[in-house]
């Protein structure tokens, strides 16, 4: 009897937490804002119900078998063990269940696959550890993406933001009512590329190209968030995807906007590296971008210790300590070194910047070699390169 | 099969206790930690692994697992000569060594995998086929899809291996050996003792022509050719299948040249001699191997 | 007949008898599924609460890695060996197994190997942290050096089970006792049959791409570099030619305890023996050629897309049979509700939902969704705990009087039971829904909204942690002071092992072979 009760009581557990999936929509998958995502969504919960569906006739015939064929209710059991009949038809069902469930499936796969060649907008998108990077090739638009949640929220138990781990410095921006393609590839290790409510998740595979492509409409006009879902090393978990769907005309001044900065960006960086920089100068920005936008600090440490051998310490490195390896402590920033994850930040900083963050290297945490590396020095290095 | 289990059911020897086993496990855990540490320090992956003591643990470990191997078959034949063995345990061992090759066509068959898999499907799309249009266009605009892929998607360069010189000799030698191991399988069926040694012998001697042409190949291909394992994927495919099939070859040369001496030594009989006929199979495995590389490797 | 053994150390280090070694595995299996478990516990430790607060991600990352590569093959596989090697000699009526000494040196080899392993904790840059599916490149370039020992590690485990694979089918295939004929032989011998001809098809493939991994971190080839032609996408092709025939091969087993423990509590003969065999074979078929359902957001070709959902959808198939007929073997039997069967039903549950979630994940427009979420964390811990392991502790309350001639304390064993299952379903279920919601696996830090969730899980997992101490206790305080049994505790039992051995079973059975009508 407490057999049974406890063995009813648990099952419901089970039936009353699975329903509660579908009826409560914080429990269920998101249907998203495009097409795609919604016809996606539909095909999930049309399987649900077929899955819940021969889940019950499944677990109802063994309730009642616990029930009625017990010992104390059926002392003698029957004695047949075969039925090519009834065998036939519990092949032959699933098999109709299973066709009427592939039909939709296909034709939504297709419709995903499909290759947008005629896109409004092109974007690709490089997966590096761990940031992203967009280029929109016609707009002449690049930049790079990367976490900006504060790290006391993260090491310490500072109050979390709403969204703690799934906002970045800068968004992806795309323009609503449009088809985008995406071309997805990585410099480093596969990553994924993910936002749910596009229903767009595509694996980022170093030396090859993938595609796809979304289209939301025009009154979806929103921010959706994803991450990184292919495991990419120690920082996979804090690679965020921001995408931020506005209006064309909004899209159109976001760009124009965008190459105006560029164009400011540029001219100062020419300014900066013609002129010379104090030591500490180059400190205060060096240390900026090794604990900010280049984000040394998350292999080599904010105290340059690094974590050996993965990621070689910088306090006490021969290169950043040496005089006669400047030359290879600038190739190692500005190139990277190929077949490990030390990527090349040449065109990810500007040569103030990569001047500053290898000063900084080379004085900060008892490194004293006292050099101010200049930006001219950078320029002169990429020059002869 | 059933028919034959019933008929043929006899009193079971259960071996004796055997320290054999774990000190093989031993073997294999000193040879795998000798390896890492002697690869790692050999080839300058890490600078912080002196494993200079590595090659200690890997030369100790197959030193213990040769040591084991021996003494294991020694004991396995001294118990068959002391007619422990039943019919049905020779019928285990037999099977056994089927599945154990079975093993190893899978091992082979994932390189060959990697081949066909690169070949037929990596290459064209590095070059833009299917789908890869954008991979090629934007990262390897260079890439000509050709097989041998003489110049890879990052632009090195090498030459590749004909099928007509050496290797086409090589083919010949592997399947007149299989042949010469076939006739003196039946000489030790019908008992002709002086013809199954010399046979066996020639198909060991044979089998030592062919790595020693091989050894020759390889001196070739590294020196003149530039075709290394750092080639490509080309590289790469040639050098793990035929070097794994070379390996291969040296373990059944090795197998040969035990069986000619306990043949010499008057080992086996007619009826009773597993060993012989497991390391014929081995050999004839190694040769089908050898035809698919052919084939596949050289000629195509 | 004098049932002497030998005795100290030496029985257990050199033996040849299947017994002892079966129960090595066990043992062996089950210390593997604690330190595992261990990792686990550390996981939900740190995914308690958002923010870091025990592991530094790169560590984190070591425990998952961990915690998979020891549980599949440290756990689940052992322990399905250990079972094999106990119970198929008896079932079928041989002495021992085929080749008793190389069954030794299956067993050896394993503790060998994973001390490998695990000595990669004290490695600089620490153990390997890419997953136990260590997908290329993050496993080769960019891996930290103890990869090699792991690389290494895992051509051991292969050795091992490839051996263990042989000795069962040649002891299956020759060792039957006069009568013994296939189709008369247990479920359980006919799973593991067929499990090992899975194993001796892909563990070797296993190797492969290991080796390639090795070379390519090594000796300059490109297997898995497109700059020389390689592909990392081809890693994951050869990993799940191998990886998804393993996730079979650690269930088939499993799937042969239960066919065995329902019929015996309900009294009444398995229904449809012949089509749980062809059942049985068809799974197997069919794994080899579903693999690429891990890997649908890779940018595969369409065609390849359509042909790995539909192939992996049609497995349901043959699953559902053999649910089907565990259902009707309960149906108008005589049914009661011992530890062993609450547990073979509770694996019926749950396997079949955890089976559920595998049709919705094989079904790529969605799996677009699911993928590399915690949705497919819940998907194959609910086969494989609730399942494998479920199937595992079933197998041994069934067999322990067998084993040990002492009989599990029932009241304990129903503890142990309706705990796990409170728990694993704790643990387990919220993992849907934070999957559903958005939360990718291998993290070790989340946004707030999935909190509840996480928080549920962890509860759930320390608690499941707790009650496999129990099952420990119960196992020890058995051997060591159990109520004696009968030759046959259970009265529905059928087969050899009960019907023609003593209880507890003697070191050497069958001198002489049974006689099976
Ligand atoms: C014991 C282990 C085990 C078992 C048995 C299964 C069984 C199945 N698995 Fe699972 N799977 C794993 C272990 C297992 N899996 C693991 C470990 C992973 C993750 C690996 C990783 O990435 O780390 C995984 C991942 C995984 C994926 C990849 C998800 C992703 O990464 O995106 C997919 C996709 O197709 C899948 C599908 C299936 C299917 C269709 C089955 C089927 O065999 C299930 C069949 C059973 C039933 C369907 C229930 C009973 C049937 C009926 C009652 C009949 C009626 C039913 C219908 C008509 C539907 N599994
Ligand atoms: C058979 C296989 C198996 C088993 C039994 C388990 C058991 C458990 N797993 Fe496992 N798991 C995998 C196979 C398995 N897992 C695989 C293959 C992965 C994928 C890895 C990857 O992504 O690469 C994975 C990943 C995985 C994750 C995802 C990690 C991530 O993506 O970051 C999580 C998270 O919760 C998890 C949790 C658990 C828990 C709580 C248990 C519990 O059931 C464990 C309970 C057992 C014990 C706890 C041991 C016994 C008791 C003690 C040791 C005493 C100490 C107890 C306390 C301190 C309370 N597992
Ligand atoms: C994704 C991880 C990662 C990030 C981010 C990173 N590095 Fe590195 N770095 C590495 C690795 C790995 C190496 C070791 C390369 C090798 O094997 O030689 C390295 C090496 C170096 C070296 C050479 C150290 C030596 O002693 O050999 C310098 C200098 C360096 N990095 C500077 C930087 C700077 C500056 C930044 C940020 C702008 C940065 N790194 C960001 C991973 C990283
Ligand atoms: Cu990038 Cu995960
Ligand atoms: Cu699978």
């Amino acid at each position: 009897m407490a057999i049974r009760r406890k063995l009813f009581a648990s099952i419901a557990m089970l039936v009353g937490l699975f329903s509660s999936a579908i009826f409560a929509s914080d429990l269920n998958m998101r249907p998203g804002v495009t097409e795609t995502s919604i016809e996606a969504f539909d095909l999930h919960m049309q399987v649900i119900w077929v899955m819940t569906f021969v889940g019950a006739v499944v677990f109802i015939a063994m309730f009642i078998s616990f029930v009625f064929h017990r010992k104390s209710k059926n002392p003698t059991p029957a004695t047949w063990s075969h039925s090519t009949k009834m065998e036939i038809v519990w092949t032959a069902i699933p098999v109709l269940i299973l066709i009427y469930l592939t039909i939709p499936a296909v034709k939504l796969l297709l419709k995903m696959e499909e290759s947008k060649t005629d896109a409004d907008l092109t974007i690709q998108i490089t997966g590096i550890q761990w940031k992203w990077e967009y280029m929109y090739p016609e707009q002449n638009i690049t930049f790079i993406s990367s976490l900006s949640t504060p790290r006391d929220q993260i090491d310490s138990g500072a109050e979390k933001g709403e969204n703690y781990l799934l906002e970045v410095d800068n968004e992806l921006v795309i323009p609503a009512g449009k088809t985008v393609r995406f071309l997805v590839t990585a410099d480093d290790v596969i990553h994924s590329w993910w936002v749910p409510d596009l229903a767009v998740k595509k694996d980022a595979i170093p030396g090859f190209i993938n595609e796809a492509w979304t289209h939301v409409p025009e009154d979806a006009i929103g921010t959706y968030r994803g991450q990184c879902t292919e495991l990419c090393g120690k920082d996979h978990g804090f690679m965020p995807v921001v995408v931020k769907v506005v209006s064309q005309s909004d899209f159109d001044s976001w760009v124009a906007q965008k190459n105006e900065e560029r164009i400011a960006a540029e001219k100062a960086a020419a300014e900066a590296a013609a002129s010379s920089w104090e030591l500490d100068k180059l400190m205060a920005l060096g240390e900026e971008i090794y604990n900010g936008k280049g984000a040394c600090f998350s292999c080599h440490k904010a105290d340059g210790s690094g974590t050996p051998p993965l990621f070689p310490a910088l306090k006490g490195s021969q290169m950043a300590t040496q005089a006669d390896q400047l030359n290879d402590h600038i190739n190692i920033v500005v190139n990277g070194k190929s077949g490990t994850a030390m990527a090349a930040y040449g065109s990810q900083l500007t040569d103030a910047e990569l001047a500053a963050v290898i000063t900084y290297e080379r004085n900060a945490w008892g490194n004293d070699t006292g050099d101010a590396i200049q930006p001219s020095q950078i320029q002169a290095f990429k020059a002869g390169n | 099969m059933s028919t034959e289990t019933k008929e043929k059911y006899e009193k079971y020897y259960v071996p004796e206790q055997s320290p054999w086993p774990i000190v093989g496990a031993i073997g294999l855990f000193l040879l795998a930690f000798g390896a890492g540490n002697f690869i790692q320090q050999s080839t300058d992956k890490v600078a912080s692994n002196d494993g200079s003591w590595g090659w200690l643990f890997l030369a100790l470990g197959l030193a213990i697992i040769v040591y084991m191997l021996w003494s294991w078959w020694k004991d396995a034949i001294r118990e068959s000569k002391q007619g422990l063995y039943s019919a049905q345990m020779d019928r285990s061992f037999k099977q056994g060594m089927m599945w154990f090759i079975t093993s190893e066509v899978m091992f082979f068959a994932a390189f060959f995998g990697g081949l066909f898999y690169a070949r037929a499907l990596v290459m064209p799309w590095l070059a833009g086929e299917g789908n890869n249009a954008m991979t090629h266009a934007i990262l390897w605009p260079e890439f000509v899809a050709q097989w041998p892929m003489i110049v890879t998607p990052a632009g090195e360069t090498t030459e590749g291996m004909g099928a007509w010189g050496l290797p086409a000799i090589n083919t010949l030698i592997l399947l007149t050996s299989s042949w010469t191991l076939t006739i003196a399988h039946h000489a030790l069926k019908d008992g002709n003792r002086n013809a199954l040694i010399n046979y066996t012998a020639i198909s060991a001697a044979l089998g030592i022509i062919f790595l020693a042409l091989q050894v020759l190949e390889y001196h070739h291909a590294y020196n003149e050719m530039g075709l290394t394992l750092g080639s490509g994927i080309y590289g790469s495919t040639f050098f793990m299948l035929t070097g794994f099939h070379g390996f291969h070859v040296t373990i059944g040369t090795i197998f040969l040249i035990v069986m000619t001496i306990r043949c010499a030594g008057g080992d086996f009989t007619a009826k009773n001699h597993f060993a012989y006929e497991a390391g014929a199979w081995y050999w004839h495995f190694v040769d089908v191997v050898w035809l698919f590389l052919f084939i596949f490797v050289y000629i195509m | 007949m004098a049932d002497h053994h030998p005795t100290g150390i030496k029985r257990w280090l050199f033996t040849t008898n299947h017994k002892d070694i079966g129960t090595m595995y066990l043992w062996f299996s089950f210390v593997m599924f604690i330190v595992g478990g261990s990792m686990a516990m550390v996981i939900r430790a740190e995914l308690y609460q958002p923010g870091l607060q025990f592991v530094d991600p790169n560590t984190f990352n070591q425990m998952t890695t961990m915690h998979g590569l020891i549980m599949v093959f440290g756990a689940v596989m052992p322990s399905m060996v250990g079972l094999a090697n106990w119970l198929i000699p008896m079932q079928i009526g041989a002495p021992d197994m085929a080749l008793p000494r190389m069954n030794n040196w299956s067993f050896w080899i394993l503790p060998f190997a994973f001390t490998l392993l695990l000595l990669s904790f004290t490695m600089p840059g620490g153990a390997p942290n890419f997953g136990w599916t260590f997908y290329a490149p993050l496993s080769t370039t960019y891996a930290p050096p103890s990869t090699d020992f792991f690389i290494f590690g895992v051509h051991m485990m292969g050795i091992s089970s490839i051996m263990g694979a042989i000795n069962v089918i040649v002891t299956v295939f020759n060792m039957r006792a006069p009568g013994m004929t296939l189709m008369k032989m247990p479920l359980f011998v006919w799973t593991w049959l067929i499990t090992a001809f899975l194993l001796i098809m892909v563990m070797p493939v296993l190797a492969g791409a290991v080796t390639m991994m090795l070379t390519d971190r090594h000796f300059g080839t490109s297997f898995f570099d497109a700059a020389g032609g390689g592909d990392p996408v081809m890693f994951q092709h050869i990993f799940w030619f191998f990886g998804h025939p393993e996730v079979y091969i650690m269930i088939l087993p499993a799937f042969g305890v239960v066919s065995e423990i329902i019929p015996a509590f309900s009294r009444k003969k398995l229904f449809g023996y012949a089509s749980m065999v062809y059942a049985t074979a068809s799974i197997a078929l069919l794994s080899f050629i579903v693999w690429a359902h891990h890997m649908f957001t890779v940018g595969m070709p369409v065609a390849g897309e359509l042909f790995f959902m539909i192939a992996t959808m049609l497995i349901a198939v043959p699953t559902g049979v053999k649910v089907f007929n565990w259902v009707a073997t309960m149906w108008k039997g005589s049914l009661t509700f011992e530890t062993p069967m609450l547990f073979s039903i509770a694996f019926v549950i749950l396997f079949t939902i955890g089976g559920f979630s595998g049709v919705m994940l094989a079904m790529a427009p969605i799996d677009f969704q699911y993928h590399d979420t915690y949705f497919v964390v819940a998907h194959f811990h609910y086969v494989l705990f609730p399942g494998a392991i479920f199937g595992t502790t079933a197998a041994v309350y069934y067999w322990m009087p067998k084993w040990t001639g002492k009989k599990c304390n029932e009241k304990w064993g129903k503890w142990h039971f309706w705990l796990s299952m409170i728990f694993v379903n704790l643990t387990f279920f919220p993992m849907h829904f934070s999957g559903l919601a958005g939360m990718p696996r291998r993290i070790p830090d989340y946004n707030m909204m999935f909190a509840g969730f996480n928080e549920l899980a962890s509860i759930g997992a320390f608690g499941l942690g707790l009650v496999q101490i129990l099952f420990l206790f119960i196992v020890i305080k058995t051997v060591r002071s159990g109520e004696k049994s009968e030759k046959k505790p259970w009265d529905g039992a059928t087969g050899l092992e009960w019907d023609q051995i003593d209880t507890p079973a003697p070191y050497h059975t069958f001198d002489t072979p049974p006689k099976v009508s």
